[in-house]
């Protein structure tokens, strides 16, 4: 019957906007529910999400020691060429030579935070820090070194 | 007892008595004309600082609050912005019709205040015809939109004229349906009659469900009026810029924002005034005492409220629903809302006459 569904349209499109109504109430009556963060402000308390991604670090433990066996695999996963892996062999107690890594170049100006070199790294020695106060007044300084001065592989990593 | 009737009887007679009656008309006529636009400057700064401040709630965020407390003196600077902007007349434009739309548009506004009654008995113009007088010159300011947009010659300006003329022309028909339900129950166009026979209870309370409907109606299509959201099509800012204003500026652009303000404050006097009892405070059958003590409060704080809880409504529902494409607004106003308030109309015509209202 035509009529009948005409009365319904009409009741079923007034539930719906009732409903919209309810939901931008809730929000209007509970201000707890503010997500707005008011930045230079609040930046002592200001709690960044857990997956934001400000930019690449390296894990190092408390010995200056990190994961890094400078496979490459992040700079060859960089779509952008981000990363710059430059190595040197190391000689063992031995006498045998083994890879290792020098510096480990990240250009901040150029990454994207896409992710793909943490997922690529085997030994998970890399993962994203949420700072996001790049800003600088000359560009070279956000090509950093990732690996700290004096720091080594951990035994046992290969 | 100090009440706006009195003040304004007193100073009535105070001009009789120092001046001859002609002078003392005129000199009324200039204090209330200065009443009108300082209602107008007020009106215009705390309604967009409302409803700036009721969207950011809605929409979970804190909105301005950095020029004064809670952000109040905002407003009050993008004021200062826009009086100190230059105000462009573009190259192409009809300069003469580019110049006088915002003023026909701000005139039109400006006349509908006049049959309002904001308290018991400090009313402008108590007009006999008051509610056709309303919904008659509501229906100038689209010239002054239509004006605005054919001088601007540009094509988003002159399409959201078109559509803005093309929606005011449908929902003016069940905007004057729904506030006729209310005159057939009061039997009288004037507003001091109307607001009168609510005083036993507001008209969407004795009214019953008739009432309420229209009262619904009412609201949708004075928002559609008002050129508001969901209804805002003809300065959809995302498909047209901004519609027929896209080309002004500086203080005229002031003046079109400033009477979609005032518009807006005024359709929800008008439904506040019908639907809601104007001044009249709120009773309840035979509860003396709490009628008592709702006398107590003055009859000015009463209109205000419910003229500020519509406009509220009206921002809620703004802030909530997506604007419709032409095709929907006009299917909404001629195959729900017209038929529906048809209808409603013969019902509360029935109940009217069989006096089947409290």
């Amino acid at each position: 019957m035509f009529i009948i569904d005409y009365i319904k349209d009409i009741f079923k499109g007034l539930k719906s906007l009732l409903t919209g109504m309810k939901i931008t109430g809730y929000y209007f009556t509970h201000h707890k529910e503010i997500i707005t963060e008011q930045y230079p402000d609040n930046r002592a308390t200001l709690k960044m999400a857990d997956r934001f991604r400000g930019e690449v670090v390296m894990i190092h433990d408390e010995d200056n020691e990190h994961a890094c066996t400078g496979c490459s695999a992040c700079e060859l996963a960089c779509p952008n060429g981000t990363i710059k892996i430059i190595n040197k062999f190391d000689v063992n107690a031995e006498g045998k030579k083994k890879k290792a890594i020098d510096t480990f170049i990240y250009h901040l100006e150029l990454c994207t935070m896409c992710n793909l070199c943490i997922v690529a790294c085997p030994t998970d020695t890399i993962k994203m820090e949420p700072n996001f106060e790049h800003s600088v007044y000359d560009r070279s300084k956000l090509t950093k070194v990732l690996n700290r001065p004096g720091s080594k592989i951990k035994a046992g990593v290969e | 007892m100090l009440s706006l009737e009195n003040i304004t009887n007193a100073v009535h007679e105070w001009l009789n008595a120092t001046l001859n009656p002609t002078l003392a008309l005129l000199s009324e006529f200039v204090i209330v004309g200065v009443l009108a636009i300082a209602l107008f400057a007020v009106l215009g700064l705390s309604l967009v600082l409302m409803e700036r401040k009721v969207a950011a709630f809605i929409q979970i965020r804190l909105g301005p609050n950095r020029v004064g407390p809670f952000g109040m003196f905002q407003t009050v600077a993008d004021t200062l912005k826009l009086i100190m902007k230059e105000g462009l007349t573009p190259d192409g434009a009809d300069k003469f019709l580019f110049n006088l739309a915002p003023y026909i548009v701000m005139i039109a506004a400006m006349m509908l205040l006049a049959p309002i009654a904001f308290a018991k008995g400090f009313q402008i113009w108590d007009i006999n015809i008051g509610v056709l007088f309303l919904t008659a010159v509501s229906s100038i300011s689209v010239i002054g939109i239509l004006m605005a947009g054919w001088a601007s010659n540009n094509k988003y300006s002159l399409l959201g004229a078109m559509r803005s003329g093309a929606q005011i022309v449908s929902y003016e028909l069940s905007a004057g349906l729904s506030i006729i339900t209310i005159v057939i129950l009061t039997g009288s166009l004037q507003i001091s009659d109307i607001i009168n026979a609510q005083a036993n209870g507001w008209w969407i309370f004795k009214g019953h469900i008739p009432v309420l409907i229209s009262f619904v109606i009412f609201i949708i299509a004075v928002t559609a009026e008002t050129n508001r959201a969901p209804f805002d099509l003809a300065e959809a800012e995302s498909e047209l810029t901004a519609g027929f204003h896209t080309e002004y500026s500086g203080m005229k652009f002031a003046l079109f924002f400033l009477a979609e303000y005032i518009n807006i404050f005024i359709a929800c006097a008008i439904g506040a005034t019908l639907f809601l009892g104007g001044w009249m405070p709120f009773h309840i059958g035979h509860w003396e005492a709490f009628n008592h003590i709702m006398d107590f409060i003055p009859s000015s704080f009463w209109f205000i409220g419910k003229t500020f809880f519509l406009i509220f409504l009206m921002m809620w529902f703004r802030w909530t629903f997506p604007r419709l494409r032409i095709d929907q607004l006009l299917n909404l106003e001629w195959k729900y809302l017209l038929p529906i308030s048809l209808v409603n109309l013969l019902v509360v015509a029935l109940m009217a006459v069989m006096g089947w209202h409290f």
